[in-house]
């Protein structure tokens, strides 16, 4: 499983912090940081943090 | 989890985001049978927030990178020109469509959408609906996620398509509203738009357009803007801080008419006694609004107005304005929602206020329903009223965006365990409410419930600059139920929310 985020329409909401925080972090300048090789057993939050995202960036690639 | 597999066909009304998820978290539960989605708009589901923000301004002339989603993205943008023929129309709406649009996953790729028709009639025990367009579908399950619409204001004046007078809540609004902007965007003169209602889609909108160089006033009899949900303190920081960015608010006043074309010529002019005959047959449809005659809120509809002009800058509301006339060449009406249940008359539900469920979001059976009709009913999103044991017993419709995932998962769980016949208990469902509104600088995000607060403590920052970071807790009978940030740093959002879980868990 991979996680990519496009950053041309993220702007930083952190949903995706909240819902999946084992995959995803804001840093200290308010940026997103995520891991871009979760392990499978996280394909769960990897799924809800993808449905939080308001602005819809974030796609999982099988 | 080790649901059942479940067959029967699952009819999901509405193709929103409520519904969207209701069918990936059905297949996610072992649903196997076919599911429907039946949807009123003729769009595959999308996400509704940027249609009063990034959509809105999207190219538009004075939208700088900022003002679109994504300003570098040349490729998928040509052809959304300054043309206003039906083609560029489609093209547009193609283009919008496809930046909003939901990704489905590969679990509802044999979902069926049936989108354009509206569900006009229910018959729960006979397990049927019927469709506007004639046909009849029978289900074994029925999830409700038919949402709101908007709510119109029933004053006199110029209606309808080409009057100048929009809502914002489909992107076929956003389309109507953005063909106006764009035209009135070509004028010497900064279009004057008025935003009816200074709720969180009114601050939206009217900060949107306001960067688009549009000359704003929003209208809010309330008091400040957002004030029922954020309380006075904070409500007020932010008209400040929106006014200093140059909208101009007028609250405790409310809308009495609009005035049509013809009537005041382009606005300017102050109206003459005729110009106030505001039942006559001169206000059919087919005109366009040129002015917004507020008067004082305590007495909407009240004493015959007299004309008077309304100075430009901040004002307060109060009887002097009675009468007086707001010239508009756009006006956006965002005075809260309608929910979509009519559909479902007579089936026993009580449909008082969105569909009245219970905790695992099952549809409560009425006097005059059999509970095998009731029980297979679940609602889903911002049309379900569910109460939340994270704060109390009474059954609430929640308005969030995050509210249609949250309640899809267990509604989906609810449906496929009767129809297994095997009931789970899976314990109370409290889902923390959350929402965010980006307002042109600002960035609000919340968490709870603060409209139920009693109480409300700045916690930090100085209300005289929000920009630089306000947090404000809300409190009930002693008890934090919210956090509203303003432009915090995202970084504090899982400590915030945290909190409020940690203050209210208790509850459960």
């Amino acid at each position: 499983m991979r996680i990519s985020v496009d950053f041309t329409i993220c702007a930083d909401h952190g949903q995706c912090a909240i819902a999946a925080p084992d995959i995803f972090r804001m840093d200290d300048e308010g940026h997103l940081a995520f891991a871009e090789y979760p392990d499978d057993a996280r394909r769960s939050e990897a799924e809800d943090a993808a449905d939080a995202c308001p602005e819809q960036a974030i796609t999982i690639i099988d | 989890m080790a649901h059942p597999s479940t067959a029967g066909h699952v009819v999901i009304a509405g193709a929103g985001l409520g519904g969207l998820r209701a069918a990936e978290q059905l297949r996610a539960a072992g649903h196997a049978g076919p599911l429907t989605v039946i949807g009123a708009e003729p769009h595959l589901p999308y996400n509704r927030p940027p249609l009063s923000k990034e959509l809105l301004a999207h190219e538009l002339p004075g939208a700088g990178p900022g003002g679109s989603a994504n300003g570098q993205d040349g490729n998928a943008q040509r052809g959304i020109g300054q043309r206003g023929n039906g083609e560029t129309a489609t093209a547009e709406l193609a283009v919008l469509h496809e930046r909003i649009a939901f990704r489905r996953r590969a679990s509802v790729a044999d979902v069926g959408f049936r989108l354009g028709t509206a569900i006009v009639a229910a018959d729960l025990d006979g397990r049927r609906l019927s469709l506007g367009d004639g046909a009849t579908v029978g289900f074994d399950g029925l999830v409700v996620a038919t949402g709101l619409r908007p709510r119109r204001l029933g004053v006199p004046g110029p209606a309808g398509p080409g009057s100048g007078r929009h809502v914002i809540r489909t992107l076929d609004d956003c389309l109507e509203l953005r063909a106006d902007l764009r035209a009135q965007l070509q004028s010497p003169r900064a279009p004057r738009v008025v935003v009816v209602g200074g709720g969180f889609v009114g601050c939206e909108v009217a900060c949107t357009v306001s960067a688009l160089g549009c000359d704003v006033t929003v209208i809010e009899p309330a008091g400040p803007p957002m004030l029922r949900v954020l309380g006075d303190e904070l409500a007020t920081a932010i008209q400040r801080h929106h006014e200093r960015a140059g909208i101009r608010f007028l609250t405790g006043v409310s809308v009495l008419a609009y005035t049509g074309l013809g009537h005041t010529g382009l606005g300017h002019a102050p109206l003459d006694h005729t110009a106030l005959d505001l039942t006559g047959p001169d206000h059919a449809r087919g005109r366009r609004v040129t002015g917004v005659v507020v008067g004082d809120s305590a007495e909407p509809g009240g004493t015959e107005p007299a004309a008077t002009d309304i100075p430009g800058g901040p004002i307060s509301g109060g009887p002097a304005l009675a009468g007086a006339v707001l010239p508009a060449d756009i006006v956006v009406e965002a005075v809260g929602s309608v929910p979509n249940t009519e559909w479902l008359a007579g089936t026993g539900l009580d449909i008082s206020d969105g569909v009245l469920v219970d905790n695992s979001l099952a549809a409560i059976p009425g006097t005059t329903s059999t509970a095998a009709g009731g029980t297979l009913v679940v609602a889903v999103g911002d049309v379900a009223r569910f109460p939340n044991p994270l704060f109390d017993d009474i059954p609430r419709r929640v308005e969030h965006w995050s509210m249609p995932t949250d309640t899809a998962r267990r509604a989906a769980a609810t449906l496929v365990g009767r129809l297994a016949g095997a009931v789970e208990d899976t314990g109370p469902f409290g889902p923390i409410p959350s929402f965010w509104s980006d307002q042109g600088e600002l960035r609000l995000q919340s968490f709870g419930s603060p409209a139920l607060a009693d109480d409300i403590r700045l916690a930090e920052g100085d209300p005289g600059e929000p920009r630089a970071g306000l947090l404000a807790e809300y409190y009930r009978g002693g008890r934090n139920v919210g956090s509203v940030a303003v432009n915090l740093p995202p970084s504090r959002q899982r400590e915030l929310r945290a909190a409020l879980a940690a203050a209210t868990a208790t509850a459960v």
